[in-house]
């Protein structure tokens, strides 16, 4: 039975119990709603709890773990397990996969025979190509034991879905009558409708904990794969990234890195006493009419999409540095692309970051401390410098630090705006690229996945990750340093 | 029932600091004073008190021209210190505030230390030409303020670490270390308990040998208490103005009476 019948069924079930418990809870108090411990509706809500919840739990708990353990066993009853490694029994339970998918398919279509499907023997057809003309590809020549083996993945997938069936819906049965059994006069419906909503809460909370935690450990495993591959010391410590897709290539981190920083470094610069002014200016100068303009103005730039920007570096500022800095200028520029280019740019893109933050935090100053420096006779931009930004410090620290986390991940701008060379330099009108940058360029390769010039990806990545990680324990510390009370 | 012993203590006729004649205010369309006529005396307090919403706080900040701040408020008439009208434009309204200084209904101490929050006035202006002369201005603000011998040992704490009284005493200390002429105080007592009142209103009336105060007050107490002239705000419009113990004794106007004596309010 296909999933989305199940949903449907056990959803149509949960509607029918709404209206049958609220009914049943509403007869055993004589039909006046007075006499009921709670609400008419939490009796009915409560049945769509207990015939949805558990069912739907099972439901996404089968259909996550049933292929894992179908692959496990089908995997040990392979003919020549043993003699295999790790990479062949993947690649070999893949092509079972896909010709399992395109036995389904093909009958479906009309294309395979329904005894080839499932058990008859191979003779006289070339299921390779069948499969290819219903477009799946298959990585090798089907054998006979590949043929068993997916006949057998099949089986047992059938026998899976159909046993899943079975139980959601015995389960939501079971949940229905539970539910309209308890629903009478005295039962605290709305107490325990209240319990389900705190655990749908808890639930939507720890999905996305649940999901950091699992990209984490996705990047540790690869790092600790690549650096299985590859010395760690000469990653952290190379002068030289110099990827050959051929092997014996020297991976080190540090021009990468550098490249990453300098041209955070400059998009900061720009970016944010660009942003704080304009923030300043906003809150504590600008009219009420000229702030409802503005505002929404400037946030509009934080609405481009970065590869607007990327074109901006590639067309418009690039060219624009040649023109003063480049072989007609000054002569310090050679091509377009540089770490100037890409950080202006950049910087332009987090001035809305800075300066919409900025303007929060200020406006969430107290009026008592502004009046109570102008009453001193203090100008309004000494109020600004004394005394707003110094109680808006904390904040604003906290919208940099966000603002050096977005430029350090930042990724488009540079393909396009900073080149693809890694270089140390110390010369801001070269062109240098960024850790994730070569992320991408690593990862869309043509080459093996678990090769060091792949999996560099990761480490690359986890080092991204860390030291992102501490700018933000760094800001809270900062925070919470600094934080001043107020009421 | 009133203690107004202090306040028929020493009323002499004293030199006019400042004055308004058919002072009016608007927020927007809407008119918050009307043709309010006063004359605020050299040392001596003076207190403005009326039920809530009837514009004595609005009126505490026209004379000092915190009005300004809200873009909204439009004030007409004459208002004068010493004789020079202040709405004039060629005064600066920065200078003016550092001749009228202000303390406000809730402490509201800089996130600064105790020290700088007393200095920021005399820094500003350019007060102090060194160190010595500095500590000196805190030491003397601060001794003023009564509250000297509470922090003397913790000067380079935060001021918001302060208790709620402390923190309106370092107002006070950080609104006299200017040197102000005139000192405006709206509600300074609202938001302390009762010994801090005391304290503060002892305060006032050290303050007065040195400035002239102007007090807005709800409690009709703390009016008989510190002040020598009262002014009773009702509905926009200055309905009476006199002496403290004539007001409170011997009202001349129904309003004034109703409100004295808890019938209107």
């Amino acid at each position: 039975m296909p999933v989305l019948w199940i949903v449907l069924i056990v959803f149509a079930a949960a509607a029918i119990g709404y209206a049958v418990a609220r009914n049943r809870a509403l007869a055993s108090a004589g039909g006046n709603a007075r006499g009921l411990h709670s609400l008419p509706s939490y009796y009915g809500w409560n049945a769509v709890l207990m015939v949805v919840a558990p069912s739907m739990l099972v439901l996404a708990a089968w259909l996550i773990v049933a292929p894992v353990v179908i692959g496990w066993s089908v995997a040990a009853d392979l003919p020549n397990r043993d003699a295999m490694r790790s990479g062949d029994v993947s690649l070999a339970m893949s092509d079972i996969g896909k010709l399992a998918q395109c036995l389904t398919v093909g009958v479906r279509e009309g294309a395979i025979p329904p005894e080839v499907a499932r058990g008859a023997s191979l003779e006289g057809t070339d299921i390779r190509e069948t499969c290819a003309d219903l477009g799946i590809a298959l990585g090798s020549d089907v054998t006979r034991e590949t043929l068993t083996s997916a006949q057998a993945y099949r089986a047992k997938t059938a026998t899976s879905a159909l046993a899943m069936g079975i139980a959601v819906l015995a389960l939501a049965a079971l949940g229905f009558g539970y539910a309209a059994m308890r629903s009478n006069k005295d039962f605290r419906a709305r107490n325990v409708v209240e319990r389900g909503v705190l655990v749908l809460l808890v639930m939507a909370a720890s999905i996305a904990i649940l999901t950091t935690i699992g990209i984490v450990l996705s990047l540790i495993f690869n790092t600790v794969a690549f650096f299985r591959l590859y010395p760690a010391a000469e990653f952290f410590f190379s002068p030289t990234w110099n990827p050959s897709f051929g092997g014996g290539s020297t991976l080190g981190i540090l021009p990468l890195l550098w490249g990453t920083l300098y041209i955070s470094l400059i998009a900061l610069v720009v970016a944010v006493p660009i942003g704080l002014f304009t923030a300043i200016y906003l809150s504590e100068y600008a009219g009420p009419r000229l702030r409802a303009v503005a505002k929404p103005a400037i946030e509009v730039l934080a609405g481009i999409p970065t590869i607007v920007y990327g074109l901006f570096a590639l067309l418009t500022v690039g060219p624009m540095l040649m023109a003063v800095f480049g072989r007609d200028g000054i002569g310090w520029m050679q091509e377009a692309s540089s770490v100037m280019t890409a950080g202006l740019v950049m910087g332009i893109m987090l001035i809305p970051f800075v300066s919409s933050l900025s303007d929060d935090i200020i406006n969430a100053v107290p009026q008592s401390l502004r009046d109570g420096s102008l009453a001193l006779g203090a100008t309004p931009s000494e109020t600004v410098r004394q005394v707003i930004l110094r109680a808006a410090l904390p904040g604003i620290v906290g919208a940099i630090l966000l603002a050096a986390s977005r430029a350090i991940g930042e990724t488009m701008i540079v393909v396009l705006g900073a080149g693809a060379a890694a270089r140390l330099s110390l010369n801001p009108f070269e062109a240098m690229t960024t850790v994730t940058a070569k992320i991408v360029s690593q990862l869309t390769g043509d080459d093996d996945f678990a090769s060091p010039e792949v999996l560099v990806a990761f480490a690359l990545g986890t080092t991204l990750f860390v030291i992102t990680l501490c700018m933000n324990v760094g800001a809270l510390y900062i925070v919470r340093k600094y934080r001043e009370q107020y009421e | 029932m009133y203690d107004t012993r202090n306040a028929e203590r020493d009323v002499t006729q004293n030199e006019i600091k400042m004055s308004a004649r058919k002072c009016q205010v608007f927020y927007g369309d809407k008119q918050a004073i009307i043709d309010v006529d006063i004359d605020v005396e050299d040392k001596m307090v003076t207190a403005f008190i009326g039920p809530s919403g009837c514009g004595k706080s609005t009126f505490l900040r026209v004379l000092n021209r915190m009005n300004d701040t809200i873009p909204i408020a439009r004030v007409e008439g004459a208002i004068t210190l010493d004789g020079e009208d202040i709405y004039d434009p060629r005064v600066d309204p920065v200078q003016l505030r550092a001749r009228v200084g202000m303390v406000f209904q809730k402490p509201n101490p800089f996130p600064k230390s105790i020290y700088d929050n007393v200095a920021y006035g005399p820094r500003i202006h350019g007060l102090a030409t060194g160190k010595a002369e500095m500590d000196a201005i805190v030491e003397k603000s601060l001794r003023r303020a009564a509250l000297w011998d509470e922090v003397k040992d913790r000067l380079q704490e935060p001021g918001t670490g302060l208790s709620g009284g402390q923190q309106q005493r370092l107002c006070i200390a950080r609104a006299v270390a200017t040197e102000p002429e005139v000192l405006l105080m709206d509600e300074p007592c609202s938001a302390l308990d009762p010994i801090a009142t005391s304290q503060v209103e002892e305060l006032i009336d050290e303050l007065r040998e040195s400035y002239s105060v102007v007090i807005v007050t709800h409690s009709m107490q703390q009016a008989a208490r510190v002040s020598q002239k009262t002014a009773f705000f009702h509905l926009g419009y200055l309905v009476e103005y006199g002496e403290t113990g004539q007001i409170f004794t011997n009202p001349r106007d129904e309003r004034t009476e109703s409100y004295i004596s808890g019938r209107i309010g």
